[in-house]
């Protein structure tokens, strides 16, 4: 406790604002599930993710110059003149990319261990509205050097907010600024990427609030029955977490220093030209699985409210389960497959997403955009009814047999490690 | 963390399955498959090799600057090719540089400075597109990241130039060439043999000139590529053993709990 | 931040130096300083910036007593192609009066050329006399007329609020011309 801390200036601030207690109750003596494993290490890696972003953003805003005639060229110059603009640059583009792949993985968790459910709603739903201004925000990013996927990506998304009926037009002209993609939408993007990022800093941190209000859930998907199931959050996950972060620096660096333009799209190497479009439009990776939806649907309004439907569909998946069961691990073999499934899926969206919307692309496109919602609003609500789940373990630090736990037993030994 | 690791594993391989489809798009529609060279710079640990660029930059200067610029590279820069400050302070003086206004408000030539940037061998974008039959020859300083496979791209292109299949339609205006999408292109063959005179002697063959220039275009659109691999290899070792340290420490601390 | 005892349930208050962890924190503080030097660096002049960093003037069309301004860095440099009375004034002077002594052949490398930087080293308006009609101050050289300040035919501040003599940039001269910086 900081109030007996040995260090009297640390007890003066703490007195009058008591940031060192809130430490170290929420960072240090915070009781966790001694259970978690490594697929746990992704929440905190985001939020990492996050300030490496942030960082190398606002020292790439201090170069970058926010207009159509000078963007691609002050990023150019970013690149070559600037002392490790290069570096800085590199940073920022593979995080944003590195920044999904971790925040994938770490819905995917929470949808396979039930983190979603009750009483841990609010905690998923904000979640979900991360992923939202994160989208936004890389969707505007992307936009800011000006290459010809900057341009032609933000003609095409701005231009669907044209298929809502009546104010549709009034709307794009709106966004846009103009009567077209231009520099004014340029500036007010520009304006708005630097924006999103601290109104997600504000997200996540109801979103660790919210956590914290009943902790993490555990790969057993069972409450804590008492303190032998838990342990300080200090030194055990912060260990953890350092470890993973080292994990997860060695695939950063290994794309940043040598396969920088991996995930990139080389057309975006070109200045923008409003007169000529490229052969195939994509957006980034991350958006592919959602860019197969917008595109499976015949109508243009239609494929607008499909892609936001299937985030949207996110925020209600804890009504849509309603297995009184948490994990996936004991669950029936049917939610596994069901989950495995949906992985598999998505994975099929994005690369239908990068491919021109014709033929069998188009079918496979169409029939994955089904059994995407199919999951949601059929199968899973269906399963998690007429499943028969296996039995629980008593708690955490009940010993665990093979074939499943047996409901009483002394507390022997710890669990296995995570 | 078992049964929920092994479902990882196989979703994995099936992303692999997928995977060399997905990032490659725009070359599998097309269709023609590039073929892969060796390069001095190739992922990971390659780097640049001087005399190729040098031998590239002169490609550049003879062939290709008639027509294309190269914005972004400043005579300053080469001296990364090796070059001493005198002789790219040498080699800019033999370049014309429009400066001003002057004190009269007149626009003025001077010999050009290290500062200075190559200059376009056209005014301005549209002078280009009519000076070469509406299409305007693309800037060179970042072609070989501008295109999907890069450098393996323009050697291909430079060295696709062959006759037509007897059942294709050639427009008129434009050249076959077996790489470039949809075949035909504005422009006619740049290399041919001889063509360029290199000063240490090394033989001018098509082949050699395409792999220079080549070479010397990866360096423009990637000048810090070199210093790049050399950071991140320090960086790797470093993040090596820092995580077989923090992994030793993880275990130790969590001992009494296992 | 972490220190050596293990506090889940264990009874131990002792603190053990353990070399595994103070290296591994060593080596996590080395990763953070080095990553904190390419931040800082970038906000360095870059590359095209230096690049620009000279200037070379060609002083051959220049007669004497005539006096012309150019751009250095972004300031205004004087030069100022000195007649004899002008040196002898200049060379004149006890420096012991002076309130920044500095002696006038210190401060040019040939006698006739006097480069300085013409930014007053009060506030930094730039001082008059480099056209016709200007006026020079009471001592021959240049005259700031924000607050008053008086420089002589070296640069030298002899009456008015600034502290210091114009300052001397780096140059070399070499045929006829002289590159600054």
């Amino acid at each position: 406790m900081s109030k007996t801390n040995s260090n009297p200036l640390v007890r003066w601030i703490d007195h009058r604002l008591p940031v060192f207690t809130f430490l170290d109750h929420e960072l240090h003596e915070y009781p966790t599930p001694r259970n978690l494993n490594y697929w746990w290490n992704f929440g905190s890696l985001a939020g990492i993710v996050l300030v490496i972003m942030i960082v190398t953003g606002i020292m790439l805003a201090m170069q970058y110059t926010a207009h159509v005639d000078y963007a691609f060229e002050s990023v150019e110059r970013i690149m070559r003149d600037v002392n490790y603009g290069w570096l800085l640059r590199y940073i920022h583009m593979n995080g944003a990319s590195f920044f999904f792949i971790v925040v994938y993985i770490h819905i995917f968790r929470g949808l396979y261990y039930g983190s979603y459910k009750a009483p841990r709603e609010l905690l998923w739903i904000l979640g979900v509205v991360i992923l939202l201004v994160m989208m936004a925000t890389a969707f505007m990013g992307y936009v800011l050097p000006w290459g010809q996927m900057s341009f032609w990506g933000a003609k095409v998304i701005t231009n669907l907010f044209s298929a809502i009926p009546g104010i549709g037009e009034s709307i794009v002209i709106w966004l846009w600024g103009g009567f077209t993609v231009d520099n004014p939408t340029l500036n007010r993007f520009f304006s708005l990427h630097y924006l999103l990022p601290f109104i997600l800093v504000a997200i996540v941190v109801l979103h660790l609030v919210a956590l914290h209000r009943f902790g993490s859930n555990n790969p057993l998907g069972i409450d804590a029955k008492g303190p032998q199931d838990k342990i300080p959050f200090h030194p055990y996950y912060t260990i953890k977490d350092a470890f993973g972060l080292g994990v997860f620096f060695l695939f950063f660096a290994w794309v940043v220093f040598f396969y920088p333009n991996f995930f990139g799209e080389p057309d975006n190497y070109i200045p923008a030209n409003p007169l000529s479009t490229p052969a195939h439009i994509v957006p980034e990776w991350y958006f592919l699985p959602f860019y197969a939806i917008l595109r499976s649907i015949p109508s243009k309004l239609g494929g607008v409210i499909a892609m936001f439907g299937a985030i949207a569909i996110l925020f209600i998946v804890p009504w849509l389960d309603r297995s009184p069961v948490r994990s996936g691990k004991f669950r029936s073999w049917g939610f596994k497959i069901l989950f495995w499934l949906l992985f598999v899926d998505c994975i099929i969206l994005g690369v239908v997403g990068a491919n021109p919307p014709e033929g069998s692309w188009l079918t496979v496109g169409r029939l994955a955009t089904a059994w995407y919602f199919l999951h949601f609003l059929l199968f899973l609500p269906l399963l998690s009814v007429y499943e028969k789940p296996k039995p629980l373990p008593h708690s955490i630090s009940e010993p665990v047999l093979k074939g499943g736990g047996s409901p009483a037993g002394a507390l022997s030994q710890p669990m296995e490690k995570a | 963390m078992g049964s929920f690791f092994k479902g990882a594993v196989a979703a994995l391989l099936a992303t692999a399955l997928f995977g060399p489809i997905s990032l490659n798009s725009a070359s599998a529609a097309e269709g023609v498959a590039i073929p892969e060279q060796h390069w001095s710079f190739s992922a990971p640990f390659g780097s640049f090799d001087n005399e190729a660029r040098q031998r590239g930059l002169q490609v550049y200067r003879e062939v290709c600057s008639a027509c294309h610029s190269l914005d972004y590279i400043a005579f300053r820069n080469l001296e990364a090719l090796g070059y001493s400050e005198e002789q790219v302070k040498a080699l800019a003086a033999q370049y014309t540089i429009e400066d001003g206004p002057n004190d009269e408000g007149d626009m003025f030539e001077r010999p050009g400075k290290p500062s200075d940037y190559f200059p376009s061998p056209f005014p301005n974008a549209k002078a280009a597109a009519a000076a070469n039959g509406g299409a305007a020859p693309p800037d060179l300083s970042l072609i070989a990241k501008a295109r999907p496979h890069g450098p393996d791209y323009i050697y291909a292109l430079l060295t696709g130039y062959e006759e037509p299949p007897a059942d294709f339609q050639l427009m008129e205006g434009l050249n076959y060439n077996a790489y470039f999408p949809g075949h035909q292109i504005a422009m006619a063959a740049p290399l041919s043999e001889g063509a360029v005179e290199f000063s240490d002697g090394t033989p001018a063959t098509v082949d050699q000139m395409a792999h220079d220039v080549t070479t010397f275009l990866m360096w423009t659109a990637e000048p810090h590529l070199d210093a790049s691999r050399e950071m991140g290899i320090k960086v790797m070792l470093f993040l090596v053993v820092f995580c077989f340290m923090l992994y030793a420490v993880k275990r130790k601390i969590w001992h009494d709990i296992h | 931040m972490a220190d050596g005892a293990h506090t889940a349930g264990a009874d131990d208050g002792e603190t053990r130096r353990d070399f595994l962890l103070l290296t591994t924190v060593a080596m996590g503080a080395v990763g953070v300083g080095s990553v904190a030097w390419p931040i800082i660096d970038s906000m360095n002049p870059s590359a095209e910036v230096l690049a620009l960093a000279s200037t070379e003037v060609d002083l051959s069309p220049m007669s004497e007593g005539q006096r012309i301004t150019v751009t250095w860095r972004g300031n205004p440099v004087f030069i100022d192609y000195r007649t004899e009375e002008q040196i002898e004034e200049a060379r004149g002077v006890d420096i012991e009066t002076l309130r920044d002594p500095e002696l006038d052949q210190d401060r040019v490398q040939e006698a006739k050329w006097l480069i300085i930087i013409g930014v007053c080293t009060h506030l930094g308006c730039v001082p008059l006399g480099q056209k016709v009609g200007d006026p020079r101050g009471d001592f021959g050289g240049w005259f700031c007329p924000c607050h008053g300040s008086h420089y002589d035919t070296s640069g030298r501040i002899r009456k008015g609020p600034a502290p210091l003599n114009l300052p001397v940039p780096p140059y070399a001269m070499s045929d006829g011309k002289v590159l600054i910086g």
